[in-house]
């Protein structure tokens, strides 16, 4: 792996850090180790903690002599992280936060580890943007989508644009890469001077009904969206993705990636432009596209005994709708998991926003410590389901029921915590 | 108050309007439709839901009106469209059922604060007003004493209800109208209380949607429309299930669901 942090590489070897950046480093590192040893976790975060004790600029003078890319979304900002750090990696060296710990502390540390003049390649939690962009300068910007997401925990999402909107004005990056159909993030961008725009053909859009410049009304439509007020309307697009082919810069690209369904090539559309306007060659760039099968545990087939499982993390509405495209087979029986522990949000009422009659006839077992939520909603949907206690019974559930198919491996769909611990239980991230 | 009718005819379908959901309905409250649709399905009553978008007009003939919770712009916006149309005010005039959550129970009152804290006035159709206090925002489950309807075929009993808020006003129940029940765990109405009930007008903090974990609260709007004797028991395991857990939660005091060290040093 390229962009795996690399603990051995010398921190400033090119560079001359600060003294007290270079003591932070280490601190962090120390505490991290710690961390490890005693199987608290990565110690990444932790460390990353320490380290911004000692220096609290620490950011900015670890990303001084290095080009930075950040991306945000609410969906999809981990995958699109690693296809682009992929993108980049066979034109120059690059380091990535690719394992999710993507505010500031997870960021300082995963910087430290590597050279100082790495490009770096930073998934950035929605509401960190602000602070990171400030602290790096970074010269190119991506931001894919914004919906809700753990309302009971975070901004609510209109605020998350506003929030963007500040930052970029008061930083302006090089080029932002933004999504065209989103009006949250258009929005946002259009504060920025340079925007490539990505029509992704994003159907996604019960969060964004208020048109976020004025009080007026987002009407969607076929060639486009605009508000019914003001002039906010959808910019004309620079990259599109039409029937699966990404259009980028006067070429077509058809190609096939290793990760499924229509999501990740939009995914991939945003790596692609972000990875050309950091002067990269568009075809190398597709090309490292293609190492990215899975992107921490997403998508993975492990063998569970008998079985084959994939796993699958769909952790909001918006995620939901792109999830339920990827099913395996027409008919064959599913694994939905839900937890509602910090990371989830402790209300799973958007359950409710997610159309889970799209399964149909697929049998269901439910799991996760909100099963019952999640059978009410089946219910509700008139859905064949049944409640289990745990991953094994209810895969020997999903094998005793008659469309099991033995051929396909069993789509075990998550959210965030229920994920993590099936991922621990298959064997963590590779 | 004018005497309401309590039956209907029931030759034709009943008629479900979900108002301005993609301006209030961000909190799972669409599942409020989902569960009266259903429920009135398998008992074999025919049912048409109506989703009104902001911008279209507001039917005055539909049965039962649900307004969902939502931002506070898009709740300024909400009023302003349901104040311009008269659609909903000439429905309760009929005798229409409404169902108002959270955003949508502080803007059918008298008064609610706006984005900035500034007091605004409501559709005035609920007895009631909301105003900001000095308090962190209430957020969690909430569970209240049995809750007590009053209609014209009696008292029914609905049992404790169960949901989830998250919310910052404080709502003070006016002399016209009743309340759902009493707080047992969380914040409720910010007296003790929770809910407000005006005639037919059922406004409540209670998320989750409140509808799917209060299968009886369902039936109660339901029995307004369509007559109780018209509403056959149906199999209610799963939300038993569900009510059992999460009383039991509330009752815990669960914030955090088996929060661990781990959790939060993978997410931050």
């Amino acid at each position: 792996m390229t962009d795996a942090p690399t603990p051995a590489s010398a921190t400033g070897r090119a560079i001359k850090l600060r003294p007290r950046t270079r003591l932070a480093v280490a601190a962090g590192r120390f505490v991290a180790r710690v961390s490890r040893v005693v199987h608290f976790g990565t110690g990444s975060v932790i460390g990353g903690r320490v380290s911004l004790l000692i220096d609290k600029n620490l950011l900015s003078e670890l990303t001084a002599s290095r080009d930075v890319v950040i991306v945000s979304a609410t969906n999809g900002k981990t995958t699109t992280t690693k296809l682009l750090s992929s993108a980049l990696s066979s034109d120059r060296p690059v380091v990535s936060n690719w394992l999710g710990a993507n505010m500031t502390p997870g960021i300082v540390a995963a910087l430290a580890a590597a050279n100082a003049t790495d490009t770096a390649v930073l998934e950035v939690d929605e509401r960190w943007v602000d602070s990171v962009l400030r602290a790096t300068s970074a010269n190119t910007v991506v931001l894919l989508n914004l919906s809700r997401d753990q309302l009971d925990r975070t901004q609510e999402v209109r605020k998350l644009a506003e929030q963007w909107r500040v930052a970029l004005e008061a930083t302006p990056p090089q080029t932002v890469i933004a999504n065209a159909d989103d009006p949250l993030v258009a929005w946002a961008a259009l504060a920025a001077p340079n925007v490539v725009w990505v029509g992704t053909g994003q159907d996604w859009t019960a969060d964004a009904a208020g048109c976020p410049a004025c009080s007026g009304r987002i009407d969607f439509a076929d060639e486009g969206w605009a508000c019914s007020d003001c002039d906010l309307r959808r910019p004309s697009v620079d990259v599109a993705i039409n029937d699966g082919v990404i259009a980028i810069e006067g070429k077509t690209i058809a190609g096939e990636l290793a990760l499924p369904g229509r999501v990740n090539r939009v995914n991939a559309a945003f790596a692609l432009a972000a990875a050309s306007a950091m002067g990269a060659d568009l075809d190398q760039a597709f090309d490292g596209l293609d190492d990215v099968r899975e992107v921490a545990g997403r998508y993975r087939i492990a063998q569970l005994g008998d079985s084959r499982i994939r796993l699958l993390l769909a952790k909001n509405p918006a995620g939901w709708h792109e999830a339920l495209e990827l099913l395996e087979g027409p008919s064959t029986p599913l694994v939905v998991a839900i937890n509602a522990r910090i990371a989830d949000g402790h209300d799973p009422s958007w359950l409710w926003d997610v159309a889970y009659e799209r399964i149909g006839q697929r049998f269901v077992v439910a799991i996760g410590e909100r099963r019952h939520d999640l059978a009410v909603r089946f219910r509700y949907g008139n859905i064949n389901h049944v409640v289990a206690d745990d991953l094994e019974s209810a895969i020997e559930l999903v094998r005793q029921s008659p469309t099991y198919d033995p051929t396909l491996p069993i789509d075990i769909a998550s959210n965030y915590t229920a994920f993590q611990d099936h991922l621990e239980y298959v064997g963590g991230v590779l | 108050m004018t005497s309401l009718p309590t039956t209907r005819l029931t030759d034709s379908a009943v008629r479900i309007v979900s108002l301005y959901p993609d301006l209030l309905g961000t909190y799972g409250d669409g599942g409020n439709a989902i569960v009266l649709s259903r429920r009135l399905e398998w008992r074999g009553i025919a049912v048409e839901h109506i989703t009104v978008d902001a911008g279209e007009p507001v039917p005055d003939s539909a049965d039962l009106y649900l307004v969902g919770g939502g931002e506070d712009g898009p709740q300024v916006q909400a009023t302003r469209e349901l104040e311009q149309s008269q659609g909903l005010h000439r429905a309760v005039e009929n005798g229409a059922v409404v169902l108002a959550i959270c955003a949508g129970m502080q803007i059918l009152g008298h008064r609610f604060p706006d984005v900035n804290g500034t007091s605004r006035p409501g559709l005035g159709l609920l007895d009631c007003e909301t105003v900001r206090v000095d308090r962190t925002r209430a957020v969690g489950e909430l569970l209240t004493t049995s809750a007590q309807l009053t209609t014209a075929d009696g008292i029914i009993d609905l049992g404790p209800l169960t949901g989830f808020e998250n919310h910052a006003g404080r709502t003070i129940p006016g002399n016209c109208s009743q309340t759902l029940a009493s707080v047992e765990v969380g914040e409720g109405n910010g007296d003790g209380t929770e809910g407000v009930i005006t005639g037919k007008i059922v406004g409540t903090y209670l998320h989750g949607p409140v509808l799917a974990r209060n299968p009886l609260l369902a039936d109660a709007l339901l029995g307004w429309i369509v007559g109780a004797s018209a509403l056959t028991p149906l199999n209610d395991t799963d939300v038993e299930s569900l009510r059992v857990e999460r009383i039991q939660a509330a009752r815990d005091h669960e914030l955090a669901p088996r929060r661990s060290w781990r959790d939060i040093l993978r997410r931050s």
